[in-house]
């Protein structure tokens, strides 16, 4: 296939669906599915059917539209009219939604769930990595392509060389969307100019903080553009294979990015000789087996090549020797899904979402006690309480904010007085927090700081791969002294030990997983030093969590 | 040869260029603790016991695994790492049952030695008293992971050298272990030549020979040099 039959095949897409009077797009991301959506779709589908609507109604899949909490979402487009959203939507709605917008009768019924388009959650939003993923359908190529998908790569392959592709990105400013935030065009370059026979492309899709699905959802509601910001890396790097890393947990996002590859492998999207161009690169999916270092960048190679999945120390970089020994340009799904966009539109563009160190947008999976959660994409410098008020609508029951969890894991607690922190990397770390790769969680005054730490602990205990000794063993007695504060049979000292602890774990540790373990413990003491205090020396929880059965007697 | 020069604990040192701050080090006669790194296997990075600072580089750097530079300036002895050091030993201690008293090596032991040279003189962490069984189903050898510092050499040596990978790791953060074949008792191992490779370059009394008391083991870790340089230069003269 070539540029003109891509066109072609967008066209014929873009008329198909003109033909519709009304499509019913139905979301089909794991959230909703777990809520009923497939009952829904094929309720839709049914109805068609049976009332011989087939000729100008459409029922069909999409990707997810965002606030997760309200599934399953239905988007119907109809010709003429506004967009309308319907949330929770059960079987019995099918009926009423046809009468209303095929029919034309006046469903008064259904206003309750008609989310609109201009509340706070969606006109607060930026989508540039998840524009097409409401509205097209993750199993169809034409649906894809019709929106734009691999136009870009079209471009590249004809009018730019893969220093132009490179120096496109770097003017961008796109940073990795991992959580490091390191200049994702410096790394291509890095690539570009590394000398080897072969070349490799990784896509990091093994997603394990708790809380958060912002590379899940991607992978599953636009796996196409995943695989041609891979293509366009592949090409600017001078790669011919790809490797996209999906985590075992996540069997949707796989069956649908295979699917995605065999169609654009097909179609002559990808494969040899992509676009009709001398340009070959194949992507294959390597399926990881649910650890959560293997989301640490040399780690995940040594899973892909078969090895136990382990960190090794670097240097070497991967840009330098990464898998078997060749040199390899590794990103985050999130970050391949932003490309297409940036050679689509343009640098400027790009560079003028944002902040001035941060552009773009980022993806976050807003969790906790906000009134609406679910997946949201806003642009780098939103402060904290925008998003916590206007897009997730404030705390459940009118209760107070206490913090907020950036970064999973590896991140920290953000406390109320730090609600208009800017939103970006620089901001976030210096409140000893991380971006991370976008898990957001919202806790109220029901949360307690050391509860909360020890959970994270709990975390990184479980998932240290115990290569070295400062993680391994340092997790596991950090976690034990926190569950003596928080049973109440902790004293000063131990506190005393659990900081010195939190520098040297951090300090010694191989890899990532273990230099940032301590980051939830060192938030929290930061800015709630005086719950841990209590805890210990009044065996009183201010939040009401943490039971003192066991606790020891006040006279030690 | 071609030849680095640089700045150890603010001795000028010259090292033979593409050797590691810690080869570096030992051939200027300088101590950098370690326990998984043994001549002539590859390196890990695992025990962190060979951090040290280097000038213009914010995160502490392991001596085993990074290359002396033109220029680099080294510190292997400041307050912060001894700390840092006494603590890792500390957790080794803590996370199996390491008791010194009824160990094969007791007195030879490179845990027991090192934590003695830097200083660690009791342990602040609570011990986990994990419940492991000794294996001694194989002939000559036996298995104790009650004193594993999981340093890999015996994995390493048994895959590098002996070329049997019979030992590997299993599990993960506090439970890995060192397995024997695909985690069955050694002595039913098909892949173990019982060529006691692994005895020899274990830091511990972790992997001893059968028949072998408190503190009688002895352990020559220079065959490996002497095996080594045998394979390479044809050169067959162990302990001379």
């Amino acid at each position: 296939m070539n540029r003109i039959e891509l066109k072609a095949m967008a066209q014929v897409e873009q008329e198909r669906q003109a033909k519709f009077r009304c499509r019913i797009l139905c979301c089909m991301s794991t959230p909703c599915i777990s809520s009923g959506a497939s009952k829904i779709l094929a309720a839709f589908a049914d109805a068609i059917t049976a009332e011989g609507l087939a000729a100008e109604v459409e029922a069909a899949t999409s990707g997810c539209m965002g606030p997760c909490s309200r599934g399953p979402m239905v988007t119907i487009k109809n010709r003429g009219e506004a967009d309308v959203i319907y949330e929770r939507v059960t079987p019995e709605m099918v009926a009423p939604i046809l009468n209303r917008h095929v029919r034309g009768q006046t469903v008064p019924s259904l206003d309750a769930r008609i989310l609109s388009h201009d509340i706070p959650f969606f006109a607060k939003q930026e989508k540039v990595v998840l524009a097409g993923s409401g509205d097209i359908d993750p199993e169809r190529l034409e649906s894809c392509v019709a929106a734009g998908g691999y136009e870009a790569l079209g471009q590249v392959l004809r009018e730019m060389t893969p220093s132009d592709v490179c120096v496109e990105i770097l003017r961008s400013g796109l940073r990795g969307r991992g959580g490091a935030g390191y200049p994702t065009g410096f790394k291509w370059q890095r690539v570009q100019k590394a000398t080897g026979d072969r070349k490799y492309v990784v896509a990091n899709g093994d997603e394990g903080d708790p809380g958060a699905y912002m590379d899940r959802t991607l992978m599953e509601s636009d796996p196409h553009r995943v695989l041609e910001g891979m293509a366009v890396a592949g090409y600017a790097v001078g790669a011919d294979r790809g490797y996209i890393y999906v985590r075992r947990e996540y069997p949707l996002a796989a069956k649908r990015l295979e699917k995605a590859i065999t169609q654009a492998e097909r179609a002559g999207l990808l494969g040899n000789r992509a676009l009709d161009s001398p340009f070959n690169f194949r992507i294959d999916i390597r399926m990881g087996a649910g650890a959560f270092v293997c989301g640490e960048e040399t780690a995940l190679m040594q899973s892909i090549m078969g090895r136990r999945g382990q960190p090794v120390p670097r240097p070497p970089y991967p840009a330098q020797q990464g898998l078997w020994g060749a040199p390899t340009l590794i990103n985050n799904v999130e970050t391949f899904g932003n490309v297409a966009m940036i050679i689509n539109r343009g640098a400027e563009w790009y560079a003028g979402l944002g902040t001035e160190k941060s552009k773009g947008t980022k993806i976050f999976a807003l969790a906790g006690k906000t009134v609406n959660t679910g997946l949201i994409e806003v642009p780098m410098g939103i402060t904290l309480r925008e998003i916590v008020y206007d897009i997730g609508g404030g705390i459940q029951d009118g209760r107070a904010f206490k913090a907020a969890q950036t970064g999973g894991p590896s991140g920290g607690c953000i406390p109320a007085d730090n609600l208009d922190t800017p939103m970006d990397y620089e901001a976030l770390a210096a409140l000893g927090s991380i971006m991370g790769s976008g898990g957001l969680i919202v806790m109220d005054d029901t949360s307690c700081m050391p509860d909360v730490a020890r959970f994270f602990m709990a975390f990184c205990m479980d998932e240290s791969c115990g290569k070295c000794g400062p993680c391994r063993g340092g997790t596991v007695q950090m976690h034990r002294i926190l569950t003596r504060i928080t049973e109440g049979a902790a004293t000063m000292k131990d506190l005393e030990n659990l900081e010195e602890l939190c520098g040297m774990v951090k300090d010694t540790s191989l890899c990532g997983l273990g230099q940032t373990a301590p980051n939830p413990i060192l938030s929290t003491l930061r800015f709630f030093r005086d719950e841990y205090e209590v805890h210990i020396r009044d065996h009183h929880c201010p939040a009401g969590v943490c039971r003192f059965d066991n606790a020891v007697s006040r006279a030690i | 040869m071609t030849v680095v020069t640089l700045t150890i604990n603010d001795r000028l040192i010259s090292a033979k260029k593409g050797s590691t701050i810690l080869e570096a080090a030992e051939d200027a006669d300088i101590f950098i603790p370690t326990l998984c790194r043994l001549k002539g296997l590859s390196p890990r990075g695992g025990c962190r016991l060979c951090l040290v600072e280097v000038e213009g580089s914010p995160r502490l750097t392991a001596s085993c695994i990074t290359q002396a530079q033109e220029g680099m300036v080294v510190r292997t002895e400041t307050e912060t790492l001894g700390r840092y050091r006494r603590m890792i030993i500390e957790l080794l201690l803590t996370e199996r049952n390491h008791v010194c008293a009824v160990c094969v090596m007791n007195g030879r032991c490179e845990l027991q030695r090192m934590a003695a040279r830097l200083g660690v003189d009791h342990v602040r962490y609570e011990y986990r008293y994990p419940d492991l069984a000794v294996d001694a189903s194989h002939e000559r050898h036996v298995r104790d992971p009650n004193r594993c510092i999981l340093c890999a050499r015996c994995v390493r040596v048994c895959d590098e050298v002996e070329g049997a990978h019979t030992l590997d790791m299993m599990g993960r953060g506090i439970h890995t272990n060192v397995i024997t074949g695909m985690n069955i008792p050694w002595g039913k191992t098909r892949s173990c030549t019982s060529c006691g490779k692994c005895v020899q370059v274990c830091p511990t009394g972790a992997i001893f020979s059968k028949g072998t008391g408190v503190a009688e083991m002895e352990k020559r870790q220079d065959f490996l040099a002497w095996i080594l340089s045998g394979r390479d230069d044809n050169i067959w003269n162990w302990g001379e």
